[in-house]
C-alpha cells in the first residue's frame, strides 16, 4: 500500500532519480492529460448533462417517488452491507492473521472469489439458489414469509457478496505484518480478550479499517450488476441509484435524461465526498499513519 | 479511541435498524406490480399516476405501483422464477401462455377482460434516417446487400417476434404462400442484423442513440415517439405494403394475487385499462386504442393505414407459431445458427 502524498514529498527532497527535466515533464504532462481525458472530462459531462435544462431540472429529480426510493434503498443496502463486511472482514483478518491452521491459505484465495467472480454470474446464481420456486426460496417464502429474490434482502446479498473481500483484503496483510507481539503483551498484563480487542488490536489496525470501509461503502453503493439480476427492477421497490440511472437514461422523455445524469451526479458526488473524507483524513493523521506502517 | 469505535459501531447498528424499521412502514400501504414489456415505461408511467387518483377516488386509499420493464421473454423468465407480479401486461398471447404453462395464471384468463384480455393494440413499421438514404420502401429493401437492419433478439423480445412473422408473412404473400421462400427471405434479413438487443427499446437506443444501421424495425408506437422526442427531420417513418396487428394481452397472475391478497387490486388496475380516460392514454402515448371513438380524433391522426394480418389468420395463433419459430431448435434457431 503505497502513500501518494508520502512518495511526493520524499521525492522533491531527495529525487533519487536523474533523468533530464524534458523526460520528467513529459511523463508529468502524459499524467494529466490521461487523468484528465479519462477521469475529469467524464465526471464534467455527467454534471453538465444534469444541469442541461437548468438547476431547477436536475432539482426536480428528487420530486419523483422512483429517484427518492432508489436513494433511500441504496443507502439502506449500504447501511447493511457495509458494517456487515466490516465485521467479517475483522473476524477473518483476525482468524488467518493470529492463528496458524490448515488451509489458511486457501481460505484468503475463497475471500477473494467476489473479486474475480463476475457480479453477474453470482446473481445468477443467488436466483437459482434462492428464488421462491426453489427448494431454499420456497421455505423461506411459506414458512418464514420471507421473499429473498426480486425483493429488498436479495438486492442486500447481491451487494455483501460483491463487497465481502474489500475490508478483510484491507486488514489482513498489515495484521500478518504486526504478528501477536502486542496481544501477547497486553494478555500477559492481564487483559481479557475483549480489552486486547478493543485497546490493542483495533486501534493497530483503525487505518487500514477505514480504508476498507470506505472502498466497501463506495462499491455498495455503485454496484450494479449482480444487483440488476437480482432485483426484477421493480421501480421504486427494488430499484437502486445505478440501476434507477440506466432506467432513466433509457427513457425518452427529455427530463428522464436530465433525472438519469441528476442521479449520477449525486452518486458521483457520494464517491467524491469518500474520496475527500479520505483524504483528509489522511491528511490530519499523516504522522499516526506513518507509525501504523513503520513495519509494512 | 476505543469508546469511539463502540460508538461508530453502535451507531452504524443502529442506523442499520432504524432503516429496516422504516422499510415496514413502507409496506403498510397498497401496492401492485406491473410486470411490462420494453417499450411501455412512458406509457404505464402515465397510467399509474391515472390509476392511483382513481383507485384514491373509489376506496380513499393510497396506492404504489411499481413498473418492471424489459424485453418481454426476459420479463416472462423473471415471472417464471419468481418476480412477484399481480399482474402483467405483455406484447403477446405466448408470453402469459408461458406463465399459464408454469401454473402461475389459470387456464381462460383470456376471457376475463374485454376483447380478449386485449386492452389496446400497436404494429410493426420501420424507422429510418432522415431522407431515407437507403431508399427503403417495404421488406424486400431490408434484405437487399448493404442494408443494416436493427432488431431485438426474438428469443427475449416479444416485439422483435412480431417482426419476424410480420417479415415472414411478407414474403407469404409475394410468393402465395411458399413457406421455404419465406425462411430464406427472412434469414437473408438476420443477416442484416449487426446486433441483437434483448429488448425494444434496446434496439431504438441502438439506432436512434448510438447511431447504428440503417433501418429499425420498430413497434409503432416506439418510431412516433422518436420522432416526436427527436424531431421529424432526423427520423422518417416508413409503413411497408404489409404488417401485423399487435395484439397486447393482459392478466392477473393468479397465484401470486392469492398469495397476496391484491386480487380486487389487480383487477380494477386491469379493468380501468378500458375506460375512455386510458383509452385516451394510450393514443397519446401511440398505441391503437382498443375504442378508438372514445378518444380525440385528433390523437389518431398519427396511425398509418397499414395492411395489417393477424397471427391467427396466417401462423394459426401463437399456441402454434411459438414452438414452431422460437422454441429451442425452431425456425429461428435454425437460421440464426447457419451463419
Amino acid at each position: 500500500m503505497s502513500d501518494p502524498d508520502l512518495s511526493a514529498a520524499d521525492a522533491a527532497q531527495l529525487s533519487p532519480t536523474t533523468e533530464a527535466w524534458p523526460v520528467r515533464a513529459a511523463l508529468i504532462a502524459l499524467t494529466i492529460v490521461v487523468v484528465a481525458v479519462l477521469l475529469v472530462v467524464p465526471l464534467l459531462v455527467v454534471f453538465v448533462q444534469a444541469l442541461g435544462l437548468g438547476i431547477g431540472a436536475a432539482l426536480s429529480t428528487f420530486r419523483d417517488a422512483d429517484a427518492v426510493a432508489a436513494i433511500g434503498l441504496t443507502l439502506l443496502v449500504a447501511a447493511v452491507a457495509v458494517p456487515c463486511n466490516m465485521i467479517f472482514g475483522i473476524a477473518a483478518a483476525w482468524a488467518i492473521a493470529k492463528y496458524r491452521f490448515p488451509g489458511r491459505a486457501f481460505l484468503i484465495t475463497l475471500i477473494d472469489l467476489p473479486f474475480s467472480v463476475s457480479p453477474v454470474v453470482a446473481g445468477l446464481v443467488y436466483v437459482l439458489l434462492l428464488g421462491p420456486f426453489t427448494p431454499i426460496g420456497a421455505w423461506l417464502l411459506e414458512d418464514y414469509g420471507v421473499r429473498v429474490i426480486f425483493a429488498v434482502p436479495g438486492v442486500v446479498l447481491a451487494t455483501i457478496f460483491v463487497t465481502f473481500p474489500f475490508v478483510a483484503r484491507e486488514l489482513i496483510p498489515l495484521m500478518q505484518d504486526q504478528g501477536t507481539g502486542d496481544e501477547e503483551a497486553a494478555i500477559s498484563l492481564g487483559a481479557s480478550g475483549w480489552q486486547t480487542f478493543w485497546y490493542v488490536t483495533l486501534p493497530n489496525v483503525k487505518w487500514a479499517l477505514l480504508y476498507g470501509v470506505l472502498l466497501c461503502n463506495a462499491r455498495a453503493m455503485g454496484e450494479f450488476g449482480a444487483v440488476a439480476v437480482i432485483s426484477g427492477k421493480l421501480r421504486g421497490e427494488t430499484v437502486t441509484m445505478p440501476l434507477q440511472i440506466e432506467l432513466y437514461y433509457q427513457e425518452f422523455r427529455a427530463m428522464a435524461q436530465v433525472s438519469a445524469f441528476s442521479l449520477a451526479a449525486v452518486l458521483a458526488g457520494l464517491a467524491l465526498v469518500t474520496l475527500a473524507i479520505k483524504s483528509w483524513l489522511e491528511w490530519r493523521y499523516a504522522d499516526q499513519l506513518a507509525a501504523t506502517r513503520a513495519g509494512h | 479511541m476505543s469508546n469511539r469505535a463502540k460508538a461508530f459501531l453502535f451507531s452504524t447498528v443502529l442506523a442499520a435498524g432504524v432503516q429496516f424499521g422504516g422499510l415496514g412502514f413502507a409496506f403498510a400501504q397498497d401496492t401492485l406490480n406491473n410486470v411490462s414489456y420494453d417499450p411501455t415505461r412512458e406509457l404505464y408511467r402515465e397510467y399509474s399516476e391515472h390509476f392511483a387518483k382513481v383507485w384514491k377516488e373509489k376506496t380513499g386509499k393510497d396506492v404504489v405501483v411499481s413498473n418492471s420493464h424489459g424485453g418481454s421473454g426476459a420479463q416472462v423468465r423473471a415471472v417464471v422464477e419468481g418476480l412477484p407480479a399481480d399482474v402483467v401486461t405483455f406484447p403477446l398471447e405466448g408470453d402469459i401462455l408461458a406463465i399459464e404453462k408454469a401454473g402461475l395464471i389459470d387456464a381462460g384468463w383470456q376471457a376475463e377482460f374485454p376483447a380478449a384480455s386485449s386492452p389496446y393494440t400497436s404494429t410493426i413499421v420501420f424507422l429510418v434516417r432522415g431522407g431515407n438514404p437507403k431508399g427503403i420502401k417495404d421488406w424486400n429493401d431490408l434484405v437487399k446487400e448493404g442494408v443494416q437492419v436493427i432488431t431485438p433478439n426474438p428469443k427475449t423480445s416479444g416485439g422483435a417476434r412480431w417482426n419476424y412473422l410480420a417479415a415472414w408473412a411478407y414474403e407469404l404473400e409475394q410468393t402465395g404462400g411458399d413457406q421455404e421462400k419465406a425462411k430464406e427471405f427472412v434469414a437473408a434479413l438476420y443477416r442484416n442484423v449487426p446486433v441483437l438487443d434483448t429488448g425494444a427499446r434496446g434496439s431504438t437506443n441502438t439506432f436512434v442513440q448510438n447511431k447504428v444501421g440503417d433501418v429499425l424495425i420498430a413497434w409503432e408506437n416506439e418510431a412516433l415517439l422518436s420522432l416526436k422526442e427527436f424531431g421529424a427531420g432526423e427520423y422518417e417513418i416508413v409503413v411497408p405494403s404489409l404488417s401485423i396487428l399487435a395484439e397486447v394481452k393482459v392478466a392477473i397472475v393468479d397465484k401470486n394475487v392469492d398469495a397476496k391478497g391484491t386480487r380486487e387490486l389487480a383487477k380494477a388496475f386491469l379493468d380501468e385499462l378500458y375506460s375512455a380516460e386510458s383509452q385516451k392514454i394510450f393514443a397519446r402515448n401511440f398505441y391503437r386504442p382498443l375504442y378508438p371513438d372514445r378518444v380525440d380524433p385528433a390523437d389518431l391522426k398519427s396511425f398509418p393505414e397499414v395492411k395489417l394480418i393477424t397471427i391467427g389468420d396466417v401462423f394459426g395463433g401463437w399456441e402454434k407459431a411459438q414452438p414452431e419459430h422460437f422454441g429451442d431448435g425452431g425456425v429461428f434457431d435454425q437460421i440464426y445458427s447457419k451463419d
